[in-house]
């Protein structure tokens, strides 16, 4: 090889790695392009577009055009937050009633998901086929599930009052309604428990396998109680997994929209009327979707809000654990 | 390797790009073009007992069309509890099918929104002139005053109907005619865990066209002449009152018919577990319940005491009934109007309507001896004689939400034994008057 044909080739070997050099470094961007892109389309633009609609009188008359709709400025806000007349009545009461949904939701699918996952770290025989079918509620596709627990839950054909009423003879001879009046709350909340503490389930059960047998040994050594263990070792070991689980638990419930829908139809019952629902209504049943669209954005604002001050809270409270 | 990723990612940006911008497209011509001359969407609603007998009835009749016209019609039935939201969807991105079945009750909302096609005096004469239709099914396919909306297609009226076997069993000769006779009756015919009539409590649609006919017979209107809504005047609530009483006072509905919505009181009918429902064009369904032609009579809704059906306080049913649109934006607008002519026509008018049970609003097929039974004939004297269209106001669809669900959670007070007085209609109907913006 001449040492004129050695220098190009070295010329050439360096272009190539420069090029390749930055190709690299392009690549990332690149690759992420298609998705920031997505959310774009998919999350920012409706976003906007929303926040634009409750600023405008949108009703029937617009929704071929609704650009041509004209301002209200701050009148499907004022409406939404007036107490004092029905519309801001419902949706407070709306909005207390999915607090409560949700808390107590929340709670009962922590609270069930923790046990099992804790009881379930023993092994027994069949505790392979019993973590599956604890899966099931979260793997079935939620419309089915929900339809059936509708027709379970009918005053008069339905199994729940079959096995309360006539089974085991609680609650008098009267078949109780679970769909309708103050009772559609509890049977809401079942639904959603049902639903939702498998998920906790898997989760804690995966932060569960991270944690050292040893620990346990040498406290078991050390004398601690099973109750010891599980305040000393177990919940603070999955301290970080739970802050994420209540959070994306509290988001799903809160906003829920599938399982009153599909339990009560396009309006549920007032002691059941999730927000979710409620906005739902107001927009697309009534047609006021100017106001629909201000419920929302209020909405938006209270999860913003609340998510804010939860994470602010439980990574301090972290970043002090770990000092 | 590095050049093929480099090019998908530039051909998933250009493809997000091009969909992007398509989304912003759409132009809507007025009054529809021919760019498509060949094909037609159309949009049915679900008329029989499922879909696939409504894909079975409609096919052939589809085929026949495109037989004679050359013109391809896409057919999708729509189940009813999706087809407003699915109307309103294709309203507001301006793409929908050609032709759609609304229900005649949303006409005026649905005009509100411009995206229908007006049927002036041009496009009448496109189908054969308005002159062929009936007047009260003309009526509920618009506003007052404007070309109305949409083209009757299918018409019903309320009959009461009932279970002979179980009216034998009771000793009574002969049906209801009025609403004090319905509540002795009824209270002779609810016992043994059997009752006496049916509801369809937390079905809003249902709701609001059972309130609607004692609102007539109480003199009252929903809305008053300007078109604003007048829900809790004082005959309002009694009307409301009048029938929620039916379960809280009178108790010849079953408590468990206030979470009904989904067609059960047919299902209690057909089971002989209730002896009346009040009912449009109810035979196709009892039929596919097990009934026998003969096992049910059919009468005209009950009206106030000392009354005939007939106009004014005797009004006792709504005009009940499908209407066929054309989207103004259609690419076909040629075709959708052979179409519509051809739906509308003599012959297709009795062979689809003798299908599903309902009464033809084209006059010349109303004479067809098929539409002279017992059933037929008393929907058809119920509709040219006692009905009344619902108000046809843009609001229409507001006001099916709003009282339907003041009178869905009457039921439910009546159902859990709270007492339903005065005091809590009117406050229920207050609430739905709120409800409704301008």
């Amino acid at each position: 090889m001449t040492s004129a044909t050695a220098g190009r080739v070295r010329r050439t070997t360096a272009r190539v790695r420069r090029t390749g050099r930055l190709r690299r470094a392009a690549l990332p961007y690149l690759l992420l392009l298609p998705a920031l892109l997505f959310e774009l389309l998919i999350h920012l633009v409706p976003m906007v577009m929303g926040i634009v609609m409750s600023f405008r009188k949108l009703t029937q008359f617009f929704i071929r055009d609704w650009s041509s709709a004209p301002w209200s400025g701050l009148d499907n806000y004022s409406l939404a937050v007036d107490i004092d007349k029905p519309v801001g009545e419902a949706l407070l009461n709306s909005f207390f009633t999915t607090c409560l949904f949700t808390l107590l939701s929340v709670a009962l699918c922590w609270f069930l998901g923790t046990a099992t996952a804790v009881f379930m770290q023993e092994t027994f025989r069949g505790r392979g086929l019993l973590r599956g079918l604890f899966l099931i509620p979260y793997a079935l596709p939620g419309y089915a599930a929900v339809i059936t627990w509708a027709f379970m839950f009918q005053r008069d054909n339905g199994l729940v009052n079959h096995v309360i009423h006539d089974q085991l003879g609680l609650g008098g001879a009267q078949h109780t309604f679970w769909l309708l009046g103050d009772n559609s709350f509890w049977a809401l909340l079942t639904v959603s428990v049902w639903k939702g503490w498998p998920f906790a389930f898997l989760i804690v059960m995966a932060a569960l396998q991270n944690i050292p047998k040893d620990l346990y040994e040498a406290a078991a050594l050390d004398g601690a109680g099973i109750w010891q263990q599980i305040r000393r070792i177990t919940l603070p070991s999955v301290g970080a997994v739970n802050q994420v689980l209540i959070l994306v638990l509290f988001l799903w419930t809160f906003n829920d929209f599938n399982t009153p829908f599909v339990l009560f139809g396009k309006s549920a019952p007032v002691a059941a009327d999730l927000i979710s629902i409620h906005i739902y209504q107001s927009s697309f049943v009534t047609w006021n979707f100017g106001t629909g669209s201000a419920m929302s954005v209020l909405l938006l604002l209270f999860l913003l809000l609340v998510t804010a001050v939860y994470l602010f809270f439980t990574t301090r409270g972290r970043k002090e654990a770990d000092a | 390797m590095r050049r093929t990723r480099a090019a998908a990612v530039t051909a998933v940006t250009v493809s997000m790009l091009a969909a992007a911008t398509a989304c912003g497209g759409g132009s809507a011509t007025e009054g529809g073009s021919n760019k498509s001359p060949k094909e037609i969407t159309y949009w049915a609603s679900n008329q029989g007992p499922d879909i696939a007998a409504d894909q079975a009835t409609l096919g052939p009749e589809l085929k026949k069309f495109e037989e004679q016209t050359g013109i391809k019609v896409k057919l999708e039935v729509v189940p009813w509890s999706d087809l407003l939201n699915r109307i309103l969807a294709a309203t507001a991105s301006g793409q929908g099918p050609d032709v759609l079945n609304i229900g005649n009750t949303w006409s005026s909302s649905l005009q509100a929104t411009g995206a229908l096609l007006p049927w002036d005096a041009k496009n009448f004469d496109a189908i054969g002139g308005k002159d062929r239709f009936v007047d009260s099914a003309i009526g509920s396919a618009g506003a007052a005053g404007k070309d109305p909306a949409a083209v009757p297609l299918y018409s019903m009226s309320y009959a009461l109907y009932y279970n002979k076997k179980m009216f034998q069993e009771a000793g009574i000769e002969k049906p209801p005619a009025t609403w004090d006779e319905m509540v002795t009756i009824g209270q002779k015919l609810s016992k043994d865990g059997k009752w006496a009539l049916g509801a369809e409590g937390a079905n809003l649609s249902n709701n609001i066209h059972q309130a609607f006919v004692f609102s007539q017979q109480h003199g009252a209107s929903f809305f008053d002449a300007s078109g604003k809504p007048t829900f809790d005047t004082a005959e309002n609530v009694d009307a409301v009152k009048q029938y929620v009483d039916l379960m809280a006072k009178d108790r010849i509905i079953a408590p468990g018919n206030a979470e009904y919505d989904k067609n059960q009181s047919l299902q209690d009918f057909a089971n002989g577990k209730t002896a009346m429902v009040l009912w449009q064009s109810a035979a196709s369904s009892f039929k596919t319940h097990g009934m026998k032609e003969g096992d049910w009579g059919t009468a005209p809704v009950p009206v106030p005491a000392g009354g005939t059906p007939g106009t004014g306080k005797n009004v006792n049913s709504m005009v009940a009934g499908i209407n066929m649109a054309v989207f103004k934006n259609t690419d076909n607008i040629d075709g959708s109007l052979k179409f519509v002519k051809f739906m509308t026509g003599d012959e297709e008018q009795k062979l689809l309507n003798k299908t599903y049970g309902s009464i033809p609003p084209v006059k010349a097929a109303q004479s067809d001896p098929a539409f002279a039974n017992e059933d037929l004939t008393v929907l058809r004297n119920t509709l040219s004689t006692s009905a009344a269209p619902l108000p046809q106001v843009p609001e229409e669809s507001q006001f099916e939400t709003a009282v339907g669900t003041a009178v869905k959670e009457l039921f439910a007070d009546a159902a859990a034994g709270r007492a339903v007085t005065t005091e809590s209609v009117k406050a229920k109907l207050t609430k739905a008057q709120q409800q409704m913006q301008k």
